[in-house]
């Protein structure tokens, strides 16, 4: 590793993309007091993936991620990157290669967007156009217009455009690890599921280590490719992949934390497109009634759906409509409620159920019919084995 | 010259001065007891231009600021204050309306006025809107918010403000001499009566004079404000800007 | 003491309304043919206050940093700039004369102390009042103590620290008035030399009083010139 000469960069990726975090029993004991913050903490987060910590408020989640780039000093036991102990690193330097992000942003008011940016790759010396074209890219990266955002101040931008300038900032030098402190909470739930997507997209592209502080246990089981749960005083209750943990929390402390609700917890886990769907016994306007009959018998679903020419769900089919010769357009219900592909479980059932409905059609990108979803599939996808759920980026990486 | 104070050289001179005076050529008695009498007139001068400046300000600002209006006066007004220079305010008066000593009070009332005005003001308008309003909720009268809840909130900053104003009127009362009343400046500008060391001696206790108010009314704006305001979480600066209640001009 | 007064009326009052004059009155005519009597006190007056103003700055600027990294010690800075702030100019004058002699060099001392509180205050709470969080980013970014003074903190406080400069820089001109008691000349100089003479008080206390508000309005210009971010935030 040779990180600390910039001169032998030649681009963004001549730093490797990811490192191996490890901490072996990291202990924080702050002065004056008793009781560790954070306790012989031993995990290793391999590289390319998100650690989520999760635990209640004051359990010393900030604390063990704040000693990895040595904002807080660790009293015993070591934290390793890529097998070196950060412990022998001039803080300094060492936080220059490790990406940054806080709830509260911290960014700078008093530069612009650009200069915000740029700050750590002026500190490492990079060359005026380098760093220029290096702003530009990430500013696309976080979808944010360069031209539009460039030279605004931070105070001009919305709470999600600033999050996104803070996630762009902690990326700058492209930092082989990321530490983020909660850094989608202080935002509201609509933008916050939305830069959460948005960053498992950009993380998929970008595959860093990423160490993510939550409270929020619904956060860290969408987030996480590994979430290592703390309880109060810094111990490590339980570290393990999302669905795992929400099928074999290894304790009462995680099994109360992750909530009475992890069977259904799990449903966030897995997307519709995951699933196999029931076919849909999709019929047209004028199509013969025997042929739509015979797909209806070939289907779980007692009942047509009538779509257009491009194959958008127009309603549910009447007995009536299949009286004549040819098929009529008599509807019996509407296609509701209309599922997608991208849509985790958990939604979709919660869209039937709102519906009162047992079934609804599943829709692709275009709006054609994909399938039909039944809370019957939902009921088996619950018993599927964790090791067969996909968790985090890897559900998103699927999407394509 | 016998001296107690040699050691200390003319200072040592002008504290026997003060402490012992002196007989001049033509016989008059300089310093020691006479400079009691200046003391006296400076004081005097000094507290009833403070009397009248707090009996005008406290109220208008505790006013203005209850109503949340005239924030632009209140504010120039203390910006205003501190560009026009004391020398140059009592000259004029003293050029248009002559010597004496209701002229000069009126000249230092108008140089006190600013930081006592604005200090009230803004003290006033910082107390929390939620608290106003609570009062308000259990059922004070306008009168009783501003005796009950704003003017013991505000009290710290008023008197940060009387600080700022009394060291000045002090300091300024020592140029009183130019529109004929004799206060401790008469050594400094009428200087051929008293000698360099009567004058030193008067710099002294103007000096010293200056001090005392400033130490006095701090221990009154502490024993002023409210216990649970000292609770507060109190940073440096918050600390500094009751103490001096300036910075809240700017 | 009034005749002592009388005795430093201005010598030369032929130029001008001459029964105007001989009043004591407010003569434009006088004001205008006299003005050149005014250019050399005021051209003292800006020098008495720039330097003040410069040495005052400085000082308070070095001991606000030293107190920054050691926050035990403003206090006792406060409190000591704080009796230099209390202690009348005047006074001051006086008692540096036995030490400095009279001239520019007594002048500018008091007019320096009077000014380190001012300044000192003002750039500790602008110091003060930089986010944590700004600070924490820029410190988890790998800037080091030094960059994170010169790049984040100072920048910050810019407009605390120029408000502090703006008032004590309309204060030293009101003090630089008095500086003729320590032989330092400037404009009360000639306020001084006729105290009665209408004509003469107010153009010299007005050209004090301009002086003041050009100090106070180039400042701030300077304040806006720098500190761009603070308008992007109003908007
Ligand atoms: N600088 C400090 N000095 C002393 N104790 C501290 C300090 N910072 C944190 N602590 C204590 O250490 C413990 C862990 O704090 P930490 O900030 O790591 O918690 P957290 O898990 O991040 O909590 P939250 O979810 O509320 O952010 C807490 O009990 C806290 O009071
Ligand atoms: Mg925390």
């Amino acid at each position: 590793m040779n990180r600390s000469e910039p001169a032998q960069e030649q681009g963004p990726s001549a730093r490797p993309a990811a490192a191996t975090l490890e901490f072996r029993e990291a202990t924080k004991i702050y002065p004056g007091q008793d009781d560790p913050a954070v306790d012989a903490l031993s995990l290793t987060v391999p590289a390319g993936e998100i650690c989520v910590l999760v635990g209640p408020s004051g359990c010393g989640k900030t604390t063990a991620m704040r000693m990895v780039n040595r904002m807080i000093d660790i009293t015993s036991g070591d934290i390793l990157l890529d097998g070196r102990s950060v412990r022998e690193r001039r803080p300094a330097e060492l936080r220059r290669e490790i990406g940054y992000a806080i709830q509260q942003i911290g960014l700078f008011p008093h530069l612009t967007v650009a200069d915000n940016i740029a700050t750590v790759p002026r500190l490492l010396g990079w060359p005026k156009d380098r760093t220029r074209a290096r702003v530009d890219q990430l500013l696309e990266l976080v979808s944010l217009d360069p031209a539009d955002t460039r030279d605004r101040y931070p105070a001009q931008l919305s709470g999600g455009q600033r999050q996104r300038v803070g996630v762009a900032r902690a990326l700058a030098a492209d930092p082989p690890l990321m530490l983020m402190d909660e850094p989608f909470g202080a935002i509201d739930p609509i933008n916050r599921e939305r830069l959460q997507n948005e960053f498992l997209r950009l993380q998929k592209e970008i595959r860093k280590t990423v160490v993510f502080v939550t409270h929020d246990i619904d956060e860290a089981i969408k987030m996480g490719d590994r979430i290592a749960v703390l309880q109060r005083g810094g111990k490590l209750a339980q570290y393990a992949p999302p669905a795992e943990l929400l099928m074999y929390p290894n304790g009462r402390f995680v099994e109360d934390f992750v909530g009475a609700d992890r069977a259904l917890k799990r449903l966030a886990l897995q997307r519709v497109r995951d699933i196999d769907l029931w076919k849909a016994p999709l019929v047209r306007v004028g199509e013969p009634v025997a042929d739509a009959r015979r797909k209806v018998q070939d289907s779980d679903v007692p009942y047509p759906l009538l779509v257009d020419a491009d194959g958008r769900p127009l309603g549910w089919l009447s007995e009536r409509a299949l009286t004549g010769e040819r098929v009529t357009e008599d509807l019996r219900s509407k296609a509701e409620p209309a599922v997608e592909l991208d849509d985790v479980l958990r939604d979709a059932l919660s869209d039937l159920l709102a519906n009162e409905a047992q079934y609804g059609p599943v829709l692709d990108a275009r709006g054609a019919v994909a399938g039909v979803l039944s809370l019957e599939i939902i009921g088996h996808a619950l018993q599927e084995p964790p090791e067969q759920v996909r968790s985090g980026a890897d559900a998103l990486a699927a999407d394509g | 010259m016998t001296t107690t104070y040699a050691f200390l050289g003319e200072f040592g001179d002008a504290l026997q001065f003060i402490f012992q005076g002196e007989t001049t050529r033509e016989g008059a008695e300089v310093g020691g007891s006479q400079f009691l009498d200046l003391t006296w007139e400076h004081l005097k001068l000094s507290g009833v231009s403070m009397a009248i400046a707090c009996a005008i300000s406290i109220p208008l600002g505790l006013w203005l600021g209850h109503i949340r209006r005239g924030s632009f006066l209140a504010i120039s007004l203390s910006n205003v204050g501190r560009a026009v220079p004391s020398l140059a305010l009592i000259a004029f008066f003293v050029a248009y309306l002559g010597t004496g000593f209701a002229n000069l009070t009126l000249s230092l009332v108008l140089l006190a006025i600013p930081p006592i005005l604005t200090n009230t003001y803004v003290s006033v308008t910082q107390v929390e809107r939620d608290t106003v309003d609570a009062a308000r909720g259990m059922g004070m009268t306008g009168a009783e918010i501003v005796r009950k809840v704003e003017l013991p909130l505000a009290l710290p900053l008023i008197f940060g403000g009387i600080r700022i104003s009394a060291v000045n009127v002090i300091a300024t009362a020592t140029i009183a001499p130019l529109a004929g009343i004799n206060t401790l400046g008469d050594p400094i500008i009428n200087v051929s009566g008293y000698g360099d060391t009567g004058r030193l001696a008067a710099a002294i206790c103007v000096a010293a004079l200056a001090i005392f108010t400033e130490l006095t009314l701090g221990a009154v704006q502490r024993a002023v404000t409210p216990a649970g305001l000292k609770l507060e979480p109190d940073t440096a600066s918050r600390r500094m800007r009751i103490r001096f209640g300036r910075e809240a001009t700017t | 003491m009034l005749d002592l007064i009388a005795q430093v009326q201005i010598q030369d009052r032929s130029s001008g309304d001459a029964s105007c004059v001989a009043d004591n009155g407010f003569c434009p005519s006088w004001i205008v043919d006299n003005l050149n009597r005014y250019t050399d006190p005021l051209l003292q007056h800006v020098y008495l206050t720039i330097v003040s103003l410069a040495i005052g700055f400085a000082i308070s600027f070095g001991l606000a940093l030293i107190a920054h990294r050691r926050r035990w010690l403003v206090a006792p800075i406060t409190q000591i700039t704080g009796v230099l702030y209390t202690l009348p100019s005047i006074a001051v004058f006086f008692l540096l004369l036995p030490i400095t002699g009279r001239g520019n060099t007594t002048a500018i001392i008091a007019l320096v102390a009077y000014s380190l509180l001012i300044i000192f205050r003002n750039i500790i709470a602008g110091l003060d009042n930089v986010p944590a969080e700004t600070k924490d980013a820029g410190r988890g970014m790998g800037l080091t103590d030094r960059q994170l003074l010169w790049r984040v903190e100072l920048p910050l406080a810019l407009p605390e620290i120029l408000a502090g400069l703006r008032i004590a820089a309309t204060t030293t001109v009101g003090l630089a008035t008095l500086a003729f008691f320590a032989g330092a000349g400037g404009l009360g100089e000639r306020i001084f030399e006729d105290i009665v003479f209408k004509s003469n008080v107010v153009t010299a206390g007005a050209l004090a009083v301009l002086l003041a508000a050009a100090f106070d309005v180039v400042i701030l210009i300077v304040q806006r010139a720098v500190t761009p971010w603070a308008r992007a935030r109003a908007s």
